[in-house]
């Protein structure tokens, strides 16, 4: 259990969060939309290239043979920042900085005040952060667009870029540190490891890969170790930490009972800790690296099996007798959809560092189907059912209407279970069918995926519904423009026994 | 303090050993690796790259080739990329050495082009393919590279790089299609690949 607050002290910590988290959350959501925009554009793309390759411009050509511009009005001419390359890692970039990484600050920092039992210190420090990172996200973004892409995945901000957000993270990171240093609590409750650990690591890890793959390069294969290093544990060691952190606080306090065994929480803490941070070089199996490397990671990822199953039994026991709560309780909802995809994914990921599995798997849509699992169904619900739990106590008001919630709920449970299910079924026979070199590539592989393709992206029209929803009801939230009696909403009315 | 001195050495220690496993063990191991002279015809392997392939390769990082094509050759055991005849050999390390930033990939929407150099080695075809993939290869869904291309009047003869192209992509009459700086240096990088050389660690009989 969380330490013991009385509702005073927590309201008063809540409201010295205000300011920073509300910040966060805002550009998280606004980001959310724009990565959302690259996202569906992008996905069309990929079965319909000639999508959106124009824009309309004044033909330069026949301006210069002498025309006038009159005579050559604007007409739609193709265009660059356009292409597919840049519109994918936009997205990617938009997501995993802009909305994932934003939440998790605003999550991050509501916790560490919580838990730390301090009102938020220096608040402007966060703030000026917080605005230091957008602009590091909007010139990295432009430069994507503008052809500076690095190329490198999970890196694509060009230089310039990165050292902007790796200096608003280092003051992110600062901050965190003198706030656990002037702690009012003895207890180190585990959601605190967590948040802390990740506030920790990250700037390491993005400072390593920006250095030794952009700045001073090593060598091309020591690159690519070096870059899925990174890119796992931005998973790993950045998103999954506060992620689960974030899960083992608000379970507990959305159902009233403590966390199941301390114990199990912290086998599964430092195990993640030992074994996660060494996956990344499952990316390159078959790769030109040599056997050792491979090997250590794929032991690793099966190791993994340890913290997903231990959190996993851990929350179960927590849950047990509680389910029922799912019915009404909007934030318990989203979180156990994210918590359950968690050790769904993760026990996938197990697998697909397997070598056999992972010679059809590697390399198709397989793996971006992974991804999504990961960072969507775990991570974004989990953040979702955050901040259904942290903006009303922010902003004073609850909030508006079940419905919106409701209808924000089924959008991305169902968006997110046909992406999966048509990345995953696409990329296996897409896989199977690269192994059979009978088969030619653009004769058959090439037409038989897109079927998949095209249901992924009316998966990703449903994904956005529930963004565009979530996105207005934050607004109304922000405009002080929620319920303010009745208390909280839940999805179904709630019977006095189960009102926590 | 010492609590929090604990959970902080804990922090460390786990994420070192990743660091030293995963980042400085590897860098000392084959991060200084040296072209290997072949003495049957004085020719190092891998070849450097000329000005302009080099060029090339930084247009193929702005536009995003890799999130569709890789360039590493799987050895046999570990999946189909020999059996498709997209190498002689598996790549390894020292095939790298002079790729910055690395192209290795991690999607195959598209074939891998470690080497598409010896698979198609006709400039004419590459511009042709980048300009309007479809017509090249009918279905394909690589998105086309027309921006890497510019219109311009003919004034005289045809330039001799013009593209040959038919129907609805075909520019006014009056007009041609010729490649821009950074379409001839894509295409110069693209041919340039080529790892069908044995080097001592991976034989090409294997
Ligand atoms: C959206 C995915 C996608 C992107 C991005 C993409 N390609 Fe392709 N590429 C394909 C597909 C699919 C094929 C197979 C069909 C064809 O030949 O057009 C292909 C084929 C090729 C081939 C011919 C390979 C062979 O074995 O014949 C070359 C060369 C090529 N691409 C180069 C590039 C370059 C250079 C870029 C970046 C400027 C690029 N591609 C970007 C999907 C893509």
């Amino acid at each position: 259990m969380p330490p013991p607050t009385d509702a005073a002290e927590r309201a008063y910590i809540d409201r010295s969060c205000r300011a920073p988290v509300l910040f966060f959350f805002g550009s998280a959501l606004f980001w959310l939309l724009v990565g959302t925009f690259f996202a569906l554009v992008t996905s069309i793309k990929l079965h319909d290239p000639e999508f959106m390759t124009r824009a309309p411009l004044p033909d330069v050509a026949k301006f210069q043979a002498g025309g006038s511009l009159n005579a050559n009005p604007i007409s739609m001419q193709d265009v660059g920042f356009l292409t597919f390359g840049r519109f994918r890692a936009s997205h990617l970039n938009a997501v995993a900085y802009g909305w994932a990484s934003s939440a998790a600050i605003g999550v991050g920092v509501w916790l560490m005040a919580r838990l730390c039992r301090v009102p938020l210190r220096r608040p402007a420090l966060v703030t000026t952060a917080g605005v230091l990172w957008n602009i590091g996200i909007a010139v990295g973004i432009a430069g994507i667009l503008a052809g500076q892409s690095t190329s490198v995945e999970w890196l694509e901000f060009p230089p310039y870029a990165a050292l902007i957000i790796g200096i608003a993270y280092a003051m992110i990171a600062v901050w965190a540190v003198d706030m656990f240093a002037s702690r009012q609590c003895d207890h180190v409750y585990v959601t605190l490891w967590y948040v802390l650990a990740a506030f920790f690591w990250f700037p390491w890890l993005y400072a390593t890969a920006n250095i030794l793959i952009l700045l001073k390069p090593v060598q091309g294969s020591v690159q690519a170790i070096v870059n899925w290093w990174f890119g796992h544990n931005v998973l790993g060691l950045w998103f999954t930490p506060i992620g689960i952190g974030a899960a083992y606080y608000m379970i507990p306090k959305v159902i009233g009972r403590p966390i199941h065994s301390y114990y199990l929480s912290a086998i599964g803490f430092w195990s993640l800790a030992l074994f996660y941070s060494w996956n990344g070089g499952h990316h390159l199996i078959g790769g030109p690296l040599p056997a050792w490397v491979i090997t250590a990671s794929i032991v690793a990822s099966v190791m993994m099996v340890i913290p997903v199953v231990v959190t996993a039994v851990n929350h179960h026991m927590t849950m047990r007798g509680h389910f029922g709560m799912l019915r009404y309780s909007p934030t318990l909802r989203f979180i156990v959809f994210g918590a359950m995809s968690y050790t769904l994914v993760s026990l996938q990921g197990s697998s697909m560092a397997i070598r056999s599995l992972n010679k059809i798997s590697h390399f198709t849509h397989y793996t971006i189907g992974h991804a999504h699992f990961g960072l969507y169904a775990f991570f974004t619900m989990v953040m979702f059912g955050c901040m259904y739990y942290i903006v009303p106590r922010l902003c004073g008001c609850e909030w508006r209407s079940a419905y919106l919630i409701r209808l924000h709920f089924w959008a991305a449970a169902y968006g997110i279970f046909f992406m999966i299910i048509a990345l995953t079924v696409g990329g296996l026979v897409q896989g199977l069918m690269l192994a059979d070199p009978a088969k030619d590539f653009v004769g058959e592989i090439v037409p038989m995926t897109r079927p998949y393709l095209v249901g992924r992206s009316l998966s990703g029209v449903l994904l956005s519904i529930g963004h565009v929803v979530f996105a207005y009801h934050f607004i109304l939230m922000v405009l002080q423009l929620g319920r303010r009696e009745g208390g909280p909403v839940y999805f179904n009315p709630v019977e006095a026994e189960v009102r926590p | 303090m010492n609590r929090m001195r604990n959970l902080f050495i804990g922090f460390f220690a786990t994420f070192i050993c990743s660091w030293l496993g995963l980042v400085l063990a590897p860098h000392i191991q084959f991060g200084g690796l040296k072209e290997y002279l072949n003495e049957d015809d004085n020719q190092y392997l891998p070849p450097a790259r000329t000005g302009l392939a080099e060029r090339g390769s930084q247009v193929y990082a702005a536009n995003g080739c890799i999130y569709c094509h890789t360039q590493q050759v799987r050895p046999a055991h570990q999946g189909y990329d020999l059996a498709r005849g997209w190498g002689a050999r598996r790549t390894v390390a020292r095939d790298y050495i002079h790729d910055r930033p690395h192209f290795l990939g991690t999607m195959r929407t598209g074939p891998d082009l470690t080497n598409i150099g010896h698979r198609q080695n006709s400039v004419a075809w590459h511009h042709k393919h980048l300009f309007a993939p479809a017509t090249v290869s009918k279905g394909s869904i690589m998105p086309p590279f027309r921006y890497l291309y510019r219109k311009q009047r003919i004034v005289g003869a045809p330039s001799p790089d013009a593209l040959q192209i038919e129907g609805p992509d075909a520019p006014e009459p009056g007009f041609e299609i010729v490649p821009t700086e950074d379409a001839k240096a894509l295409v110069a990088y693209l041919v340039s690949l080529n790892r069908m050389y044995p080097l001592p660690e991976a034989p090409v009989d294997q």
